[in-house]
C-alpha cells in the first residue's frame, strides 16, 4: 500500500464487478465449446472426448441443408449491402451536407432503430401479397430481406474509414490529372478497401445471425441455420446444437479477428 | 455564392442521391415501406383463418386493452391477459436496463481504465459476445439454468441441493438471458463515453476534497451522462421487442410483446391486433429514441 | 513573512518502474518551504518537480521519505483529505458545472452550508475579476479566465498551500506577462503559500520569493532569485538559468590564469594551483580598450543584434568562446566586424567559480 499510493481512477468494488462480468459472459459459451466434446449426453457429466456430435451434425440433411442455405443467402446479402453501402457512404460522406441527408441516414440506420419483430411482422404481410401476386416461393425474400437489415452494418466502418481519409489526397490525385473514375479506381477504392472488407464481414455475419425476420419471411422448408437450431430446442435438447454453436462461433471469432486487424489504427 | 458555386453544390447534392438510391431502394422495399402496410392492417378485420378482411375496424386497436363480453356484446372489461404482458415486457426490460447498468458501468470503467495495450484486448472480450449469435447466447443460458442444465447438475452432484432449482420457465430465467444477452450492448457505448472522459478532473474532485463515492456521482456520472443514455436506450429497446430470448427461457408461458405479436400471426389469427401491436411498440421506441436525441442533442450544444 | 515551515519533504525517494527499468524521479530531496512564500520548483521536463508537487498533492506517495505539512506526516493521506489544492497545467475544470459551481465544489464537498458556498464562490470569482461569469459554462470560456476559474476554485477552500502546476503554460506569452503579476498579487492578498512547478527560468526569476531549481530527480540548489542567478552552485544551474559563459582556469596568487593565457580577478578563498570552472555572466563582460590592464583579447566571430541588446559572440587565444551583451547605446556601439580583434574585461566581482 505505502509505495502504490492514491489510486484516482479506482472506485470501490469496480474490478471485482468487471472480473465477475467477464467470467460469467464467457462461462456459458465455454461450457457449450467444452461439452460439444463429450462423448456423453448431458452436461454436467464428462464422459470422455469424442467428436461424435459433429460427426452427427455432419450426417444429418437438415443441417447441412440449413448451413448451405444460411452461407448462400449471408453471402449473397453481404455482397449485395456492401456494394450499396459503399455507394451511399461515398455519396453521404465528405461534402457539403445537402439538403435530404439527414434523412438518407436515417433510412439507412433505421434497420438499427426498428424492433425486429416489426419488421419482421411487416415483411410477412408483404411478401405474402407478393407470394400470392407472383406464385414464386423462392430464397429472393430473404436475401432481400437481410440485405435490407444488413446495410447499415456495412455502411458504419465504411463511413468511418472514408471520414478518416485524408481529402488532400485526392485533390492531389486530381491535380496529377487524375479523372474522376481515374480517382476512385486507383486512389480511392484502395485505400477505402480495408473499410469495405470490415463491413462485409459485419453483413455477414450479421445475416448469418438472424433469426427474427428469417423466421417470418421463409417458406415452408427454407430453415436456415439458426431457425432450424430455434425449432431444435423447441423439441428437446439435442448435444449436436452444442457442435453447431461451436463452429458458428469459431466462425464469427475468426472473422471478428479479422476485423480488428484490418480497422485497427497504425501506431 | 458565386453561381458556379452554387452549380457544384447542386451537382454534390445530385450525387448524393443517386448514390444513395440503390440502398434506399432496398431499404424502402424491405425494411420501411412495409411498415405501412402493418399500418393500414392495424385498422382492419381480422380474417377466418389469418390474414384480413379488407373492412375498416377499430377493433384491432381497442382490443390492445379491452376485451368485450362474449355473451354481452358492448360490454368491455379490461384485457387482463394482455396487461400482464404488457407489465411483464416493461418490467423486464426495465430491469434488465439497471441491472446491466449496474454491472456494465464498473465493466466499462474497468476497460477504459486498462493500459491502451491490454484496453484492446478487454474490449475484444466484449465485442465477441456482441457479435456471437444471440440464439446461441440465449441457447448456453438456458442449457446453464434449465433444470437437467449445468448448475443444477454440478448442485446435485455436490450435494448442496436434492431436488434441482426450477429456474427456466419463469420471468427470472428471461430476465437473466436478457441481461447476458444485452450486457455489451450497454457496456461499449458507456465505454465510448468513459474513454472520452478527462481522467483527470478525477484529480481535481479528490484535490477538492470529494469522497470517492462524491467523485463518482458529482462528477463521472454527470459527465458521462450522453454514454448512460445511450447504452440504457440500447438496451432497453430490443428488451422490450425481445422475441427469441424470451420464447427459449419463458417456454412459451412467460410471453413478452414480441411473443404476442408472433401469436398473432399464428395460433391468434388475428393479425390486425398483432398490426396494432406491432405499431404501439414502434411508437414507444421511437418514443425512447427522440427522448435520446433530446439528451445528447442538449449535451452536444454545451459540449 | 513568518518563518514557520508549511511544507517539508525528507529524503524524498520516487522510484517508477521495476527491475533494470527503474527510474528515480525523485533521488532523495529534501526541501523546506516556508509559510507564506512563492516557492517555485524550476527544472527541464523529466527533472522530478512535478513529482515533489503531486507527492505534496497526494496524487503519488513516495517510494521513501516523508511529506510534512506543518510538521504533520502527510505522506500516506489520500488527496481529498488534505488541506492542499492544485491548479493543474491542462485547469481540469468540470465541463457540466457552471463557472460559480466549479469554485464552490470544494467547500460543497466539505459539506459548507449552501450560503457560505455561494458567497465564498462569489468572493473568489471577484478576486479574479471573474463576476460576470458566474454563470456560464467553462467551455465558453478564454484560456486566460479558464486559468482564473482554475485558481479561483482552488483558493476558496482557503487551503493551507496552493500547488501550481505549470499553469501558465497553456497561455500566450502577453497573457502570461498579465498572469505572473496576477498571480503575485493573489500570493499577496490572501498570504497563502504557492509552490509553483515551472521550466520557464523567467517567469521563476520574476514571481518567486526562492526558487528550487531541479534536474535529475535532486535539487541542485536552494535560494532567493538573486543567489540562484549570481552565484549558481554547478554547471547545471549557471547554464539553465540565464546566459553563461564559462572559462577554464587555474587558481594562481594574484587571480585566476585563464586556459587561454591572460590573469584575472578571482574571489577570495580559493586554493593555488586548483584547476577550476570559472562562469560569467555576458551582461559582466565589457569591451574595453587594448591597452587596459587585466584586458583578455578576443577574435569577434558574430554579432546578432536584439534591439535593446546586442549579443557579441568572440573566441579566446585557446578558442573559448565568450559573449557579451551589449547594451545598444544612443549613438549606437562602434561597428565590429567578424575577425575584429577586440580585447574585454569582466566587470568586478562577477567572475564566480563552481564549487564542481
Amino acid at each position: 500500500m505505502a509505495n502504490r499510493g492514491f489510486d484516482t481512477a479506482k472506485l470501490p468494488g469496480f474490478t471485482p464487478t468487471a472480473i465477475f462480468v467477464f467470467v460469467a459472459l464467457y462461462l456459458p459459451i465455454f461450457m457449450l465449446v467444452f461439452y460439444s466434446f463429450n462423448a456423453g449426453k448431458a452436461v454436467g457429466i464428462w464422459e470422455g472426448f469424442s467428436l461424435q456430435w459433429y460427426g452427427k451434425a455432419w450426417a444429418n440433411d437438415h443441417v447441412k441443408d440449413a448451413t448451405l442455405r444460411s452461407i448462400v443467402i449471408a453471402s449473397v446479402a453481404a455482397v449485395v449491402s456492401t456494394i450499396v453501402a459503399t455507394m451511399a457512404a461515398l455519396g453521404t460522406t465528405r461534402r457539403k451536407e445537402f439538403k435530404g441527408q439527414t434523412f438518407i441516414y436515417m433510412m439507412i440506420n433505421q434497420p438499427l432503430m426498428v424492433p425486429e419483430i416489426v419488421t419482421a411482422v411487416a415483411l410477412l404481410i408483404f411478401f405474402a401479397w407478393i407470394k400470392v401476386a407472383t406464385g414464386y416461393q423462392g430464397l429472393g425474400y430473404l436475401i432481400v430481406a437481410h440485405s435490407a437489415f444488413c446495410i447499415p452494418f456495412a455502411y458504419l466502418p465504411i463511413r468511418a474509414r472514408l471520414e478518416g481519409m485524408d481529402l488532400t489526397l485526392e485533390t492531389a490525385a486530381t491535380d496529377l490529372y487524375g479523372s474522376p473514375w481515374q480517382v476512385f479506381r486507383y486512389l480511392t477504392f484502395p485505400l477505402l478497401l480495408p473499410g469495405i472488407i470490415a463491413g462485409m464481414m459485419l453483413a455477414f455475419v450479421t445475416s448469418l445471425d438472424d433469426v427474427v425476420i428469417t423466421l417470418f419471411v421463409k417458406s415452408a422448408g427454407q430453415d436456415t441455420l439458426p431457425t432450424y437450431m430455434l425449432g431444435q430446442i423447441r423439441r428437446s435438447i439435442s448435444t449436436e446444437i452444442y457442435a453447431i454453436s461451436t463452429v458458428l462461433l469459431g466462425l464469427t471469432v475468426a472473422l471478428l479477428t479479422a476485423f480488428f486487424l484490418l480497422t485497427r489504427k497504425k501506431e | 455564392m458565386s453561381a458556379a458555386e452554387t452549380a457544384q453544390d447542386a451537382a454534390a447534392t445530385r450525387n448524393g442521391w443517386w448514390l444513395s438510391a440503390p440502398a434506399l431502394f432496398i431499404l424502402a422495399f424491405a425494411a420501411v415501406g412495409p411498415l405501412l402496410i402493418v399500418l393500414v392492417y392495424s385498422f382492419l378485420t381480422p380474417g377466418e383463418y389469418g390474414n384480413v378482411e379488407w373492412i375498416f375496424s377499430l377493433n384491432a386497436w381497442r382490443s390492445i386493452l379491452l376485451t368485450e363480453d362474449i355473451f354481452e356484446p358492448g360490454k368491455f372489461t379490461l384485457a387482463d391477459a394482455h396487461l400482464t404482458i404488457f407489465w411483464r415486457s416493461v418490467k423486464l426490460s426495465t430491469l434488465t436496463t439497471l441491472i446491466t447498468f449496474a454491472v456494465g458501468f464498473p465493466t466499462a470503467w474497468f476497460i477504459a481504465t486498462r493500459s491502451p495495450r491490454s484496453r484492446t484486448m478487454w474490449l475484444f472480450l466484449i465485442t465477441i459476445p456482441f457479435w456471437t449469435n444471440l440464439l446461441i447466447r440465449t441457447f448456453a443460458i438456458s442449457e446453464v439454468i434449465r433444470n437437467e442444465g449445468l448448475l443444477n447438475t454440478l448442485l446435485l452432484k455436490a450435494g448442496i441441493i436434492s431436488a434441482p432449482i426450477n429456474m427456466i420457465y419463469t420471468d427470472f430465467a428471461v430476465f437473466i438471458g436478457m441481461t447476458y444477452v444485452y450486457l455489451p450492448l450497454m457496456v461499449l457505448p458507456l465505454f465510448a463515453a468513459i474513454d472520452r472522459f478527462d481522467m483527470k478532473l478525477l484529480e481535481a474532485s479528490y484535490d477538492l476534497y470529494a469522497s470517492r463515492w462524491q467523485t463518482l456521482r458529482r462528477v463521472i456520472l454527470p459527465i458521462v451522462r450522453p454514454g448512460i443514455v445511450a447504452g440504457s436506450i440500447l438496451v432497453f429497446v430490443p428488451s422490450l421487442g425481445a422475441y427469441v430470448t424470451p420464447r427459449v427461457l419463458g417456454g412459451g408461458k412467460k410471453m413478452m410483446i414480441g411473443n404476442f405479436i408472433e401469436l398473432q400471426f399464428g395460433q391468434g389469427r388475428n393479425w390486425p391486433l398483432g398490426a396494432s401491436l406491432s405499431i404501439l411498440l414502434l411508437i414507444v421506441v421511437s418514443a425512447a429514441l427522440v427522448l435520446y436525441v433530446r439528451v445528447s442533442g442538449r449535451e452536444n450544444r454545451h459540449g | 513573512m513568518s518563518q514557520a515551515i508549511a511544507v517539508e519533504a525528507r529524503n524524498a525517494v520516487k522510484a517508477f518502474g521495476q527491475g533494470d527499468a527503474v527510474v528515480r524521479a525523485l533521488d532523495d530531496v529534501s526541501v523546506e518551504i516556508r509559510q507564506g512564500e512563492f516557492f517555485t520548483l524550476l527544472g527541464p521536463s523529466g527533472c522530478g518537480k512535478t513529482t515533489l508537487l503531486r507527492l505534496i498533492a497526494g496524487f503519488e506517495m513516495p517510494t521513501s521519505g516523508t511529506i510534512l505539512l506543518e510538521g504533520a506526516d502527510i505522506t500516506y493521506l489520500p488527496p481529498n483529505k488534505r488541506p492542499v489544492n492544485t491548479v493543474f497545467q491542462s485547469y481540469a475544470l468540470f465541463p457540466h458545472l457552471t463557472v460559480a459551481e466549479n469554485v464552490g465544489f470544494g467547500l460543497q464537498m466539505q459539506g459548507r452550508p449552501q450560503a457560505e458556498v455561494k458567497e465564498t464562490a462569489a468572493r473568489m470569482l471577484a478576486l479574479v475579476k471573474l463576476e460576470q461569469m458566474a454563470n456560464r459554462k467553462t467551455s465558453q470560456l478564454s484560456g486566460g479566465q479558464q486559468q482564473r476559474v482554475a485558481l479561483a476554485r482552488a483558493l476558496a477552500p482557503k487551503p493551507k498551500v496552493l500547488l501550481l502546476d505549470e499553469p501558465l503554460s497553456a497561455l500566450d506569452l502577453k497573457l502570461r506577462k498579465e498572469m505572473q503579476i496576477e498571480l503575485k498579487r493573489l500570493q499577496t492578498e490572501t498570504g497563502i503559500t504557492f509552490i509553483f512547478v515551472t521550466h520557464d527560468q523567467e517567469e521563476a526569476l520574476t514571481m518567486s520569493d526562492r526558487i528550487g531549481v531541479m534536474s535529475a530527480g535532486k535539487l541542485q540548489q536552494v535560494g532567493p532569485p538573486k543567489d540562484i542567478y549570481t552565484r549558481p552552485v554547478n554547471r547545471f544551474v549557471a547554464s539553465f538559468i540565464g546566459d553563461t559563459n564559462f572559462l577554464q582556469a587555474t587558481v594562481e596568487a594574484d587571480g585566476l590564469r585563464l586556459s587561454s593565457g591572460e590573469l584575472i580577478e578571482a574571489p577570495a578563498g580559493l586554493a593555488q594551483g586548483r584547476k577550476v570552472t570559472a562562469i560569467v555572466r555576458p551582461e559582466q563582460v565589457r569591451l574595453v580598450n587594448s591597452a587596459e590592464l587585466g584586458a583578455v583579447t578576443a577574435t569577434v566571430q558574430n554579432m546578432v543584434y536584439f534591439g535593446t541588446d546586442t549579443h557579441c559572440y568572440m573566441t579566446l587565444a585557446d578558442g573559448t568562446e565568450v559573449m557579451a551583451r551589449l547594451q545598444t547605446t544612443a549613438t549606437g556601439d562602434a561597428d565590429l566586424t567578424q575577425g575584429q580583434n577586440v580585447a574585454l574585461r569582466f566587470a568586478p566581482g562577477s567572475v564566480q567559480v563552481l564549487e564542481d
